[in-house]
């Protein structure tokens, strides 16, 4: 599972369990079995680096859900004209042009969070989730079920950097979405406001995933 | 040169580009199982890293900027690094084919990996001048090669320790990394003495 990262680019991998049935089940398949962050292990820069805060994430999981979802719609669309030599450029050039979009709405409507984000919008262009996203899904499938997919995969990565920020949040600055919950007698944790603590958040988290997978593999196979 | 050198040194030590600003982690946590592989993709990683951002700087200070294009630089980086790196993989193929036997299966990847294009919005960001960026692109390369190979090593420990199966091999690494991140964040003291 965590060894795999770039097989989604290369070739469009049919063991992904992508295609099973329609609609819903894409959607399913997206938020859990192809997690981005414990299911691929993919786009954890992002995840790592700005899951300090509630808004920073939730600004930052919902921005690359809407690239994802446009991007894959896009591809989906115009997969009969894309070259298979040049597809990788055409992602390349859909996905910056995307990316420039959000960010420079993010810069009107939302300075301050544009602006502690820095650099990490633009880096959705080199987030391997959303070119993964295109060559294993969109440019196989029909525009709405390309649409299920990303819809499913960004929130899939919205929930699980969202989890790891209210932790990040909670014990690193004793707060939720800028508001102090825990009383000011507590200190909180600065470990998890800085780098190191990112590490070790995620980490915990992907600990804690495998705990709920294994032990759901095991119900299942108790009961047959 | 006294500034130079502590930019060398704090993009390589204290402002870790792989452990302080989490670049280039796909790779990171990947393909760190072998040291050598994980050596090759740093040498890569820094030449590809060092020519990407000078060639960017070139670009973004004598073109964008004066024609007012900056909306386009993450665009136009993008491609400059894509072009690079082909550009790249023919050279060495021609001239050097040892070389590219050693780090050619590398290339293609280090398009996709954001440290590089990192390295070209911080530059950007910080606006640094072109000395500087040189110096800044090239210890973020070393920078981003110490980490990965130190994790590496670190992960070949790993076969004699046995820790608790469901952390998985990506879990643990990134326990690795963080407890890597705190050591390297120790160093703080040496850039402000």
């Amino acid at each position: 599972m965590a060894e795999q990262p770039g097989s989604g680019l290369k070739t469009p991998q049919k063991g992904y369990r992508l295609f099973q049935k329609k609609g819903i089940k894409v959607f399913i398949e997206g938020v859990w079995h192809n997690n981005p962050i414990f299911g691929m292990m993919l786009g954890l820069c992002s995840t790592l680096a700005v899951t300090n805060l509630m808004a920073n994430a939730l600004v930052m999981s919902l921005s690359v859900t809407i690239v994802v979802i446009l991007n894959s719609v896009i591809t989906s669309l115009i997969r009969g004209f894309i070259p298979d030599r040049v597809r990788m450029v055409a992602y390349m050039i859909i996905i910056s042009t995307l990316v420039i979009a959000v960010d420079r709405f993010l810069k009107v409507l939302l300075p301050d969070i544009s602006n502690a984000l820095g650099p990490y919008v633009a880096l959705i262009i080199t987030n391997c989730i959303v070119m993964g996203r295109a060559e294993a899904f969109a440019i196989n499938n029909s525009p709405g079920l390309s649409f299920m997919d990303a819809l499913g995969v960004g929130s899939g990565y919205t929930l699980s950097l969202m989890v790891i920020a209210f932790f990040r949040e909670l014990i690193g600055f004793g707060s939720l979405f800028g508001v102090r919950v825990i009383p000011a007698s507590i200190t909180p944790l600065g470990l998890f406001a800085i780098p190191p603590g990112a590490f070790f958040a995620l980490g915990t988290y992907i600990f804690f995933i495998n705990l709920l997978r294994n032990r759901s593999k095991k119900e299942k196979g108790g009961s047959k | 040169m006294k500034e130079l050198f502590l930019l060398l040194f704090a993009s390589i030590v204290t402002s870790n580009i792989a452990l302080t600003y989490f670049l280039g982690m796909c790779p990171f946590l990947a393909i760190s199982k072998e040291i050598k592989v994980a050596t090759g993709m740093g040498a890569a990683v820094t030449v590809v890293m060092t020519f990407t951002s000078l060639a960017n700087w070139l670009i973004n200070n004598l073109i964008l900027l004066p024609a007012k294009l900056e909306f386009l630089q993450f665009l136009i980086f993008i491609i400059t690094i894509a072009a690079m790196v082909q550009v790249l993989e023919m050279f060495l193929d021609r001239y050097s084919p040892t070389l590219y036997s050693a780090f050619g299966i590398f290339l293609p990847l280090i398009t996709v990996n954001c440290a590089i294009l990192g390295v070209s919005l911080f530059m950007v960001l910080r606006s640094y001048s072109l000395i500087e960026t040189i110096f800044y692109s090239f210890g973020s390369g070393l920078g981003w090669t110490v980490a990965i190979v130190a994790i590496g090593g670190l992960r070949k420990g790993l076969i004699f320790s046995d820790p608790p199966k469901n952390f998985g091999a990506a879990g643990i690494t990134a326990i690795l990394a963080g407890l890597m991140a705190l050591a390297f964040i120790g160093f703080t003291g040496v850039v402000r003495g």
